[in-house]
């Protein structure tokens, strides 16, 4: 049933800093399956972007030290000559990032820029590769795709730029398609466009996803299996529907919470208290114990490994199984350490 | 869709030739209030240079139109520039220390001030551009600590003891390129080249190493962008990134500097002119200044503000070329 195509298997990553070392990742094990969509939710420094930006060895190796594996199809990544790991980005895993104003050359042709890719990494003729970009441009949506290959991006909507991005990141069919924050920078009715535009394509042509965000309603929208990250580990993982259904982790309870609903009142909304910790000064133990209202002594002893509690449903609490629901419905007060909101 | 883009493009190179012409207007009538109308004294004496006889006086007088009112003169002065006078175009009269024409010898001069400044210019784009690339791409490394090391010693060097050490040691010492003066390209090429070799080497080291500096911050800011991310991400082999991506994106800015500093030397290369007995045009202003002949100055002065207006709008439009978020619309 399981069909494994990236598998991260106790990441670190650390950058170094005149503070000391940022531990960015740290110990992250996660599994993206073939044709299916893998959330990634945590705030942002929670280590998210980081991990895959290791996965396509995009990590600047002067500030960044990364160890562990990532494997893709079993073969790990992370130890690939760099001239191979060229055949990986783009060939087998397509990228797309967050603002897409940015992210696409503004003085090259959004045409060209698709051709480029596809000349790169096949003896093509540029008559060929400008053919296949307009075809890329016309699968993700795009009227008149012929005309605006010719543009350049900063003549297109935001909605429009992120559609090329995906063109260009599919043009050589990848197995895999790692979305890093893709939406956060559209209108809410384009987000919904995008998502549905990749959903699409996942099940069309059996695309692995990897979808990074820092919203919960974006990964619950199109997620088939969810991992939340807190401060650069796993705190809760498994299906979509479970994790945010029968959520586990304090931490989860706390997004949720933290999220509006369209029926409720003010009230409903309830902060996380506190801010992440600093990623050069670790707390002991659980790093969400300071900000967490039912923190017990044993917390701060070590930090807690991620246990599979049900099917495929995991997470990194030593909080009793039986009453986790009932705690839930019942806060006990915020830490004393919370500080007042401004 | 081209069609219609270059003819916006042609109608702003058009707009922009007008108002070059507005400025260039606007230039003469300030050099004629500098020269004509502001200083003391009877400007007929002061164009015939020193000691003129009454003769010379006279005859500068009748040809400037000196009797007349000001703004007359000044419509004879714009009259003599655009259609010329009977020493040649543009009608600027004759050095009144040597009584030579000075618009044949403007023309002349121009051309050996241009072949040394693009000379230089290319000189110092050849070196800026890979070692400001180098040293962005390995940052702190010993070699962008030492190619900033060189370029202070370059940009600290007085321009005159610079080119007198050169032709010390290539002329002098080792024999291997011909000293001062010039050579024209059609008559001896490889003499030319010899020739201004050292002229070029001494205008363009100071500016290598400002402009590598320049172009190492540019392509530091620009490697960190988003796109080049994306460059990487689809699998570019890292020689593409860097030239395709990177560096394309650092000259965009590079073309105004370049363009202004080319301009700015035209009418001031008198120091390396000077050194290597180059009769350009900056070895002819300081003889006008030194020797009072005011429409030797004030020729140069007119050519050198022209070639600021006109090179600035040839950035312009390069700039609009390479960058299309700047074109107009």
């Amino acid at each position: 049933m399981s069909d494994v195509l990236l598998e991260i298997e106790n990441l670190h990553v650390t950058f170094a800093s005149p503070h000391g070392p940022i531990r960015a990742v740290d110990g992250l094990s996660l599994r993206a399956e073939r044709g299916a969509t893998l959330g990634v939710v945590g705030e942002s420094g929670s280590g998210k972007s980081v991990t895959f930006l290791a996965a396509m060895r995009l990590l600047d190796p002067a500030t960044a030290t990364v160890s562990g594996r990532i494997r893709l199809d079993g073969v790990d990544l992370l130890t690939l000559p760099s001239r191979e790991m060229q055949t990986v980005r783009g060939p087998r895993i397509g990228m797309i990032f967050q603002d897409p104003l940015a992210a696409l050359h503004p003085l090259l042709r959004v045409g060209d820029q698709i051709s480029e890719t596809l000349r790169a990494h096949g003896d093509i003729s540029r008559r060929d590769a400008s053919d296949r970009a307009v075809a890329a441009l016309r699968r993700v949506g795009i009227p008149s795709p012929d005309e605006r290959a010719r543009q350049y991006p900063h003549e297109l909507s935001g909605g429009m730029r992120q559609r090329v991005m995906i063109a260009m990141a599919l043009v050589l069919e990848p197995e895999l398609l790692i979305a890093d924050e893709p939406t956060t920078a559209l209108d809410t009715t384009v987000e919904a466009q995008i998502l549905a535009l990749i959903d699409d394509l996942r099940t069309r042509i059996g695309l692995g996803v990897v979808l990074i965000s820092h919203s919960l309603a974006t990964v619950s929208q199109v997620a088939d299996t969810v991992a939340v990250m807190y401060a650069g580990r796993a705190i809760e993982r498994g299906p979509c529907s479970d994790v945010f259904g029968q959520p586990q982790h304090p931490y989860t309870w706390g997004l949720l919470d933290s999220l509006p609903a369209v029926d409720g009142g003010h009230e409903s909304l309830t902060p996380i208290p506190g801010a992440p910790p600093s990623l050069a000064d670790l707390p002991p133990g659980c790093r969400f114990g300071p900000r967490c209202g039912y923190r017990m002594p044993a917390c701060g002893e070590r930090v807690p490994d991620l246990v599979e509690r049900h099917a495929g449903h995991a997470d990194a609490c030593i909080l009793p199984m039986d009453g986790r629901e009932g705690l839930r419905r019942a806060p006990i007060a915020h830490p004393a350490n919370s500080e007042p909101a401004p | 869709m081209g069609g219609e883009c270059i003819c916006v493009m042609g109608r702003y190179i058009l707009r922009r030739l007008l108002w070059t012409l507005v400025v260039i207007l606007i230039v003469t009538l300030v050099t004629f209030v500098i020269f004509y109308v502001l200083p003391s004294g009877d400007p007929a004496v002061r164009f015939a240079g020193k000691e003129p006889t009454q003769q010379v006086v006279a005859q500068v007088r009748r040809d400037l139109g000196l009797n007349h009112n000001v703004a007359v003169q000044y419509l004879l002065y714009l009259k003599r520039l655009v259609v010329g006078d009977k020493y040649g175009w543009p009608g600027l009269g004759f050095s009144y220390t040597t009584g030579g024409a000075i618009a044949p010898q403007l023309w002349q001069r121009a051309q050996i001030t241009l072949q040394l400044v693009l000379g230089a210019a290319v000189i110092w784009m050849l070196i800026g551009i890979p070692v400001g690339v180098y040293a962005a791409l390995k940052p702190r490394s010993a070699f962008d600590r030492s190619s900033l090391l060189v370029g202070l010693v370059f940009i600290s060097t007085p321009v005159f003891w610079l080119g007198m050490l050169l032709l010390w040691l290539f002329w002098a010492t080792l024999g291997w390129l011909p000293g001062t003066g010039y050579v024209t390209f059609t008559t001896d090429p490889v003499a030319w080249a010899g020739h201004m070799l050292m002229p070029w080497l001494t205008l363009s080291l100071a500016f290598a190493a400002i402009y590598a500096r320049i172009i190492r911050g540019k392509m530091l800011d620009t490697l960190g962008e988003d796109y080049i991310r994306t460059a990487r991400a689809k699998g570019l082999p890292e020689r593409r990134v860097v030239t395709h991506h990177a560096l394309r994106a650092s000259l965009v800015p590079i073309v105004t500097l370049l363009a202004v500093d080319i301009a700015t030397l035209i009418g001031g290369t008198v120091v390396v002119e000077d050194v290597f007995n180059l009769q350009g045009l900056g070895s002819w202003v300081l003889y006008g200044a030194q020797n009072q002949d005011l429409p030797i100055t004030l020729a140069v002065t007119l050519v050198a503000t022209i070639a600021v207006s006109l090179l600035s709008l040839m950035a312009d439009v390069i700039y609009a070329y390479l960058d299309p978020r700047v074109r107009p619309r």
